[in-house]
Order: C-alpha cells, then sequence, then structure tokens
C-alpha cells in the first residue's frame, strides 16, 4: 500500500491501483504506521464508535443544562414534538436531528462525546452514522467501515487546514464534520469511490465561508444547532452524489478553496467573538449576564 | 507534508464541552504533572487571553486541575472536580491574564513543593497540545509520543550519547540552553518505549541533571 496519501487525488488513485475501498486501504496504512495489526486499529476506531453510541444515549435522557445556563433542552423539545407529531421527511431524519441535538447538548453539559473532528461539531458524524444504520439495520462492521472513511476524509483535509475555528472558521469544523459526515454516510449506502468524494465536495463547497462567531466565547450559539443542520446537509449531499451526480470543481480544489477562505477570513470571524452575532446586541446583554 | 493519522480525527473521547478548551486544558494539566513528576505543596495556574476569557464556560479551569491530579481527558468526574476530594491533595490558585504577546490558549503552572518548577504550555486546537517551555528553557512536546526530556551541562557528545543508548527511532529532536557550557535542554521524541533500565543509565551519565520520561497520552 502507498504509505503517503496527501490529497484525494492521490487517495482515488492508490484506490484504483490496488482495487480497494477508502476504508480499507486507509486501516492497512494506519496500522501499518502505528505498527499495530488491523484489527487493532478497527478496536481503537470501535472505542469511538461506541463512546458515540453511549453519548447518543445519554443526551437523549437529560435536559441538564450547560454552565452558562444558555443551553441543554433542546433535545427534549425536539423529542416532544416528535412524540406529538410526526416529521415531514420521515423518521430516518427525526433520528438524525434528535440524536445531533442530544449529542451536543451532552457536549455542553461536560459529558463525555467524541470530538469528531472537534467537541464543538461532535455531533454531526454520530448523528448521521447512528441514525441512518439503526434505520437500515447496518451491521457494526460496516459501521466501522464508514467511520473508518469519514476520518480519512478528515485526515487528508487536515493535511492542508487546521481543523480549528480559530485558524479557518466554523467551516473547517462543522463544515468538515458535515463532509466527513457525507462520506460515511455514501459508504454506508454502497457508493463508490467517485460517489463517496463527490458527496465530499459537494458538502464542502455548500459550507465554505461559514465563520466561527460564538456567543460569549462559548461552545452553545450557534453551535448547537448547526449541528443538527449540518447533519441534514450532508445527507442532501449524500443524495445528490449517489445519483451520479458530480462536483464541477474537483474535491482537492475545493479544499484549496477552504483554505485560501479561511485565510482571508477576518480574525474577527475566528473564534475569538469579536464580530457577527457573539457581537450582537442580545449577545452582548447575555456576556454581562453569563460572564461575569 | 507531516502526515496526521485518522485517530486525530475521529478521538478523542473526551468530556466536552471543547476541544481546544476542555480537553486541550486536561491534556496541558497531565503533562505538565508528569513533568514535576512528584506532589507539589502548591501550584499556580496562570490561564492566559480565551483561555482566561472563556474558561470559566468551557470548564478550562476543571480541566487543568483534573490534568494535574491525572484524571484523563474522558473521565466524567472532571465536571464536579472542584467538589471531590482528590482535588485536595494540594494547595491550587488560578490567575487570570490579559497578554497578546502570549498563545491565545496558553497556561503556566507554577509549582512549589519539594523542587520548584514552572511549565508553559499552549493549547493549538483540535485537542493537540504543546508544552513550550520549562523553567527557562525552551522546549518541544506534544504528548503525541513517548519523550525523553534531559536537562545537562551543555559539554561536547552530550546528544550523541544519548542517541547511542536509544535503539528505537527517534521522531524529533529539540536542544536548547542558557549559554555555552551552561544548562541545557533536550527533548526526544520517540516511536517506540524505552525501557526503565535505559533511563537509569542515561541518568548515571555525567553533567545529566535532571532526566523524565513522559509517556504519550492517550489519544
Amino acid at each position: 500500500m502507498d504509505k503517503i496519501i496527501s490529497t484525494f487525488g492521490e487517495l482515488y488513485a492508490s484506490c484504483k491501483r490496488h482495487n480497494k475501498q477508502i476504508w480499507e486501504a486507509a486501516q492497512e496504512r494506519e496500522a501499518e504506521q502505528a505498527e499495530i495489526s488491523v484489527e487493532d486499529f478497527r478496536n481503537i476506531v470501535k472505542k469511538s464508535l461506541d463512546a458515540m453510541k453511549e453519548a447518543i444515549k445519554n443526551g437523549l435522557e437529560s435536559h441538564e443544562m450547560s454552565i452558562s445556563g444558555m443551553c441543554g433542552d433542546d433535545c427534549y423539545r425536539l423529542q416532544a414534538r416528535y412524540v406529538q407529531s410526526h416529521s415531514l421527511l420521515g423518521t430516518t431524519f427525526e433520528k438524525i436531528t434528535t440524536y445531533a441535538l442530544a449529542t451536543i447538548e451532552e457536549n455542553l453539559r461536560m459529558g463525555k462525546i467524541v470530538a469528531c473532528p472537534t467537541a464543538g461539531s461532535c455531533a454531526i458524524v454520530p448523528s448521521v452514522l447512528v441514525g441512518v444504520s439503526e434505520e437500515l439495520n447496518i451491521s457494526e462492521t460496516e459501521q466501522l467501515n464508514a467511520l473508518i472513511t469519514a476520518g480519512e476524509v478528515g485526515r487528508i483535509i487536515s493535511n492542508k487546514v487546521a481543523l480549528a475555528g480559530a485558524v479557518a472558521g466554523c467551516q473547517a469544523e462543522c463544515g468538515v464534520a458535515s463532509a466527513m459526515s457525507a462520506a460515511a454516510l455514501t459508504q454506508l449506502r454502497g457508493g463508490s469511490i467517485e460517489e463517496i468524494l463527490n458527496a465530499v465536495a459537494l458538502a464542502m463547497k455548500n459550507l465554505l465561508g461559514l465563520t466561527c462567531d460564538p456567543v460569549c466565547g462559548l461552545v452553545e450559539i450557534p453551535c448547537v444547532k448547526r449541528n443538527p443542520f449540518l447533519a441534514i446537509h450532508a445527507v442532501t449531499a449524500s443524495e445528490l452524489a449517489l445519483a451520479g451526480i458530480c462536483s464541477k470543481i474537483p474535491l482537492d480544489e475545493v479544499i484549496d478553496a477552504l483554505e485560501q477562505t479561511g485565510k482571508l477570513m477576518s480574525p474577527m470571524l475566528k473564534e475569538s467573538s469579536q464580530a457577527g452575532l457573539a457581537k450582537t446586541k442580545t449577545a452582548i446583554e447575555m456576556e454581562k449576564t453569563f460572564l461575569k | 507534508m507531516r502526515q496526521s493519522s485518522i485517530i486525530d480525527i475521529i478521538s478523542p473521547v473526551m468530556v466536552g464541552p471543547s476541544s481546544s478548551h476542555t480537553a486541550g486544558a486536561v491534556r496541558l494539566g497531565l503533562l505538565a504533572k508528569n513533568v514535576y513528576n512528584a506532589t507539589p505543596k502548591k501550584v499556580t495556574i496562570k490561564l492566559y487571553n480565551s483561555y482566561a476569557q472563556t474558561g470559566k464556560g468551557h470548564g478550562t479551569d476543571k480541566g487543568v486541575l483534573a490534568g494535574l491530579l491525572g484524571l484523563a481527558v474522558d473521565d466524567t468526574r472532571i465536571k464536579d472536580i472542584f467538589e471531590l476530594d482528590i482535588s485536595k491533595q494540594f494547595e491550587y490558585k488560578f490567575e487570570y491574564i490579559e497578554d497578546f504577546n502570549r498563545h491565545p490558549n496558553a497556561v503556566d503552572f507554577i509549582f512549589e513543593g519539594e523542587h520548584n518548577m514552572t511549565i508553559s504550555g499552549d493549547s493549538i486546537g483540535a485537542g493537540e497540545v504543546v508544552i513550550r517551555k520549562i523553567n527557562d528553557f525552551t522546549v518541544k512536546f506534544t504528548g503525541k509520543y513517548n519523550t525523553l526530556l534531559l536537562v545537562y551541562k551543555d559539554v561536547p557528545n552530550m546528544i550523541a550519547k544519548v542517541t547511542n543508548s536509544i535503539h528505537i527511532n527517534i521522531a524529533s529532536l529539540h536542544c536548547d540552553r542558557f549559554a555555552k557550557g551552561e544548562e541545557a535542554s533536550m527533548c526526544v521524541c520517540l516511536d517506540g518505549e524505552i525501557d526503565n533500565k535505559v533511563i537509569d543509565f542515561l541518568s548515571l551519565i555525567e553533567n545529566v541533571y535532571m532526566i523524565r520520561y513522559i509517556k504519550k497520552l492517550e489519544s
């Protein structure tokens, strides 16, 4: 196997050359680099998958508020609504949105979650992966394959762009998480390598420029609600890609645009809470109340 | 180009809410604890800039203290650490400082006890951390590798003596000194594990003042 894969072009060529799926090539390379067996590597991935499921379970059961008191009871509200009346888009949609709120709220009450790729974007991959797998009765083996695929996508992006709001804005946190989820979902549904990479490109392209302007500097507003939004965003990207719809801009060039956009983005909109939502009249009032 | 691992992307399993402000804080505490390598009498923790401003809401103070007490990033006791008995092992004090010459998420640990030591580090995003300074030496290690840390007298052949005794691959090597012939530091990041015997052997090398073997943090 190829030891170094730094771009999606290289990933595609390598998978084709060795006739391997993305997760297959990735797990072999990761195991070799870490000097462990493929089975051991998959067990590490399973630890993350199990923790994701546990966070969903805990989050669904709690409506404890965060330290600031600003957020923590939205998942409770959404569940209550779905008991009363089902979502227009069906039970898969219900699961993804509730699981996303469950996870991100578990995060803000200092519960245990998986940073994937970051804590502020921790609910996007699990909600799509676990929600869809439950609905379609997908095996754990395939869930692990999908999570490895998502991880490989995030890893390649991180070679070019640091996955941190302070460096490149929320496009590099929730944006990348949505692109990773699109990859995981397309893998889960048996998509080809081309379809997986197109799903990533489509999801990513549509989130370029997303800023990080958290109110009071906390991972709460707008992060909490952004997670379910961008989980569903990933489903849209996957659906389009599975229909054979291609990104006219190749994925590596989309990532170049992500990097450039991150560099051009004002530092005031990169996790410093100096502009955007963080400096609205209401947010300034909240600062006085919560950041005493 | 430096190659990262998938595991960095889909981990750590951690208590929230922020990889940089909570998990990063725990990791900085853990690394500082391992460098100090004793139970202190008192630790003053200086949180800078964003760590000072938004640290309370992110549990940065709880995270740092939990790390100093040896708790891992996924330990659910972090949330209530101030109330727990284990947090009574030593005296601690937080200071909140604005200094834009420092990293947005910088922290200083000032240890007082059988020996005094100041350790500084930054949380650089996505849960990754770097220890940058020990007393007045610049160092550079992240907890991603098993790391050998030495303070010694700056004399010829020290690097050769150390590296000759280690029979595993060195991922990175960083040295610094006060001045020629004065105190110096060496930070060796390793791809594998070294035996305690090797550490004992290294500590016997003439002119080595201090040696620490800091195991990599669980991801």
